[in-house]
């Protein structure tokens, strides 16, 4: 399924946003919007990040591409040829190069296309900034790309706005493709789009890694796209990441009682199947007031004493992955059935 | 499991039409939608974007944008005095009308930020939405409003009634647009996406909500969604429509366990699922919806669908067909040959 070769390595990885008030500008305090997460991604694997809004997982993933600078941790990307580079002590300058090797889709098919370039501007654009072959060569490669994303050729000379969401959500894919990237990031990548065109895009991600041996970093929160996408999900929580586990482990037996709580929240499309949720009291804690101890022990119902005091760390519990939860050891949680 | 609908419905629609002509021509956003609503029970209206699922809920408020129009058909609805009215013939500014808005009918729209206004308080518009429809005091409304934000399970409600809608969270807000929707009591709930903007866990919040206070007023309630997983969880009945018609409707178990129209068919196929074997390729429905000026001839769904009649499908629009009592389908594979308008 994947090779052992990471191609992603990210390594207590934080970012903080500084609150300022007054006029003096001065810093009243902080939002640890990431703090302090570690994960790989492996050459041809999909790694997904989940939760709700404000669990840190754009913040995340703009730090790997560097649009932001992150606070501390590491960001170790394994190039083309074979070096070891932190992304997340480069320059500017020094990061260019590495642009190429990771690309971006995005969540808005309509808002993410220049609606005055034609398609083959929009896909050959990082050619052209990348300045890669000639005119001949680029109008080669966007054909190419085109059929890649099962797009007629003929599209070529058009403007985005002749196109419906899931054709500009395959333009933009094919455009994420020009350079040969290693990794893609894809936060949201299907979340805009109407159900019957949802599963096409997810099927084209699908092939395209296999193809071209792409790995994807996915960030969503729709557990059941996730479940189709991913070879392991990273649950996060108010900037941290509670569980990490292979796909099939994470949603039959998940170790955390929030991972419980979110899979028993996803309404299930089979009215036999209407079963007792568990509601969660109260939400989503807010970053710049992160609760003491296990930032999600005030609305945890296994919460004791000691999830009030003590952070618990990311550790590794058998025949799972990684769960961040004192009772990880004690607690029988219910996940979610797999059907054939 | 089943529940036997009450002989009387409390709201009829008949073959509504709701058409749009601005100058380039004219959008049929909604052509030929019937249902019925029960007290107690839940409707579902599924469909993917441009099936005109939220135009009907516009319709049968009469709060329809223009150019767009209601252009035929009947909303029958059974007034609390026992009158029947037709929402479809009356004067959609009319003081009748806007006694139902509100009045008989509550709703609820997916984006509770810009259906409640920044410039008073959550308190001032539902004093106002309670004063409204009922003659009491300014001292007795406030009371009122509180309570209404006990139920819909404010916490602090006495401290929250004086907030602005700003102040409050995404869950916080669809809670308050629920309180406004009930506070003169109607007897049908209409609410279109009410979750779609929120996160999941807050999503089960609200639907459990709307599922108790269901229960509690005997409601009849309108669900209008484009998700599948809410509709299995709550709804009685669905209807699913495609580009202006409803293409099949019936009981939710027949609709997810025996459907017959190739849409809800591939739909349902298509959806992606937690209970799937991860990694699994879906089924999917060539091709994407028509642009709404440029809708198909004859069954609205033959150019995606596997199974379309060449000479048949293309050229004539099927009817309605009764399978059984709850059960209706409009495709030709279900009915004989029955034409209707070419």
């Amino acid at each position: 399924m994947t090779n052992e070769r990471i191609v992603l390595s990210v390594e207590g990885l934080k970012k903080y946003f500084q609150i300022r008030k007054g006029i003096l500008r001065r810093v009243v305090g902080s939002v640890k919007a990431v703090d302090d997460i570690s994960f790989k991604i492996s050459h041809g694997e999909t790694l997904s990040l989940v939760g709700e809004s404000g669990c840190g997982k754009t913040t995340t993933s703009r730090c790997i591409l560097r649009a932001i600078r992150p606070t501390a941790g590491a960001i170790r990307f394994s190039t083309s040829d074979n070096r070891n580079v932190d992304v997340a002590s480069l320059t500017r300058p020094e990061l260019r190069p590495l642009r190429r090797q990771m690309q971006m889709i995005f969540q808005d098919p309509y808002s993410s296309l220049n609606p005055r370039m034609t398609i083959a501007d929009i896909i050959g654009e990082p050619l052209l900034v990348n300045r890669v072959g000639d005119l001949a060569a680029r109008r080669r490669r966007v054909a190419e790309l085109l059929d890649l994303v099962q797009l007629p050729r003929a599209y070529m000379n058009r403007f985005p706005h002749a196109f419906s969401g899931g054709q500009r959500q395959r333009i933009g894919i094919a455009r994420a493709l020009a350079v040969n990237p290693a990794l893609i990031v894809a936060d949201e990548p299907v979340s805009a789009l109407d159900v019957s065109v949802q599963a096409q895009i997810i099927n084209l991600l699908l092939e395209l890694q296999e193809r071209l041996g792409l790995s994807y970093l996915f960030v969503a929160h729709d557990l059941s796209v996730v479940k189709h996408v991913s070879h392991r999900v990273a649950v996060m929580y108010v900037g941290r990441i509670v569980e990490l586990a292979p796909t099939k482990n994470l949603f039959r037996s998940p170790r955390h009682p929030y991972t419980e709580a979110l899979l028993s929240a996803v309404p299930v499309p089979d009215p036999r199947k209407r079963a007792k949720r568990i509601v969660l009291a109260g939400e989503v804690a807010d970053p710049s007031r992160v609760p003491s101890g296990c930032a999600f022990h005030p609305r945890c119902p296994y919460a004791v004493e000691r999830c009030k005091q003590e952070i618990p760390q990311l550790q590794s519990v058998e025949g799972q992955g990684m769960v961040a939860c004192h009772r990880a050891n004690e607690l029988v949680l219910a996940g979610v059935a797999t059907e054939a | 499991m089943q529940r036997i609908p009450r002989a009387e419905p409390i709201l009829s629609v008949r073959d509504l039409k709701t058409y749009f002509r601005p100058d380039e021509g004219v959008v049929r956003a909604v052509d030929g939608a019937s249902f019925d609503l029960y007290p107690g029970r839940t409707l579902g209206i599924v469909g993917e974007s441009g099936c005109g699922k939220s135009v009907t809920a516009r319709s049968i408020l009469r709060i329809v944008d223009r150019p767009g129009k209601v252009e035929g058909g009947a909303m029958l609805l059974r007034r609390s005095d026992g009158r029947v009215v037709d929402l479809a013939a009356i004067d959609e500014s009319s003081s009748e009308m806007r006694d139902i808005r509100g009045g008989e009918i509550g709703y609820v729209f997916q984006e509770p930020m810009s259906s409640l206004s920044v410039f008073y308080t959550i308190g001032n518009q539902l004093i106002e939405a309670v004063r409204r429809h009922r003659k009491i005091s300014g001292k007795e409304a406030r009371h009122r409003a509180i309570e209404l934000l006990q139920l819909v399970g404010i916490p602090r409600a006495e401290q929250r009634i004086d907030s602005y809608s700003f102040e409050l969270s995404g869950g916080l807000r669809q809670r308050v647009m629920i309180a406004l929707a009930l506070a003169a009591e109607p007897r049908i709930l209409i609410a279109d996406e009410p979750t779609t903007a929120l996160d999941v866990t807050t999503q089960a919040q609200i639907l459990e909500l709307i599922r108790k206070i269901q229960t509690e007023r005997d409601l009849a309630v309108v669900l209008i969604t484009h998700d599948m997983g809410v509709i299995a969880e709550m709804a009685d009945t669905v209807s699913v429509m495609y580009l202006g018609k409803v293409v099949e409707s019936g009981s939710v178990d027949t609709i997810f366990h025996a459907p017959k129209h190739p849409y809800t068919q591939a739909l349902l196929r298509s959806i992606p699922s937690v209970l799937a074997e991860p990694r699994s390729r879906l089924a999917t429905i060539v091709g994407s919806i028509p642009h709404p000026y440029a809708r198909p001839l004859g069954c609205p769904f033959h150019p995606r669908c596997q199974s379309a009649i060449p000479g048949t499908c293309d050229k004539h629009s099927p009817a309605a067909t009764a399978l059984d009592a709850e059960h209706d389908v409009r495709c030709f594979l279900s009915s004989e040959l029955a034409e209707t308008d070419a």
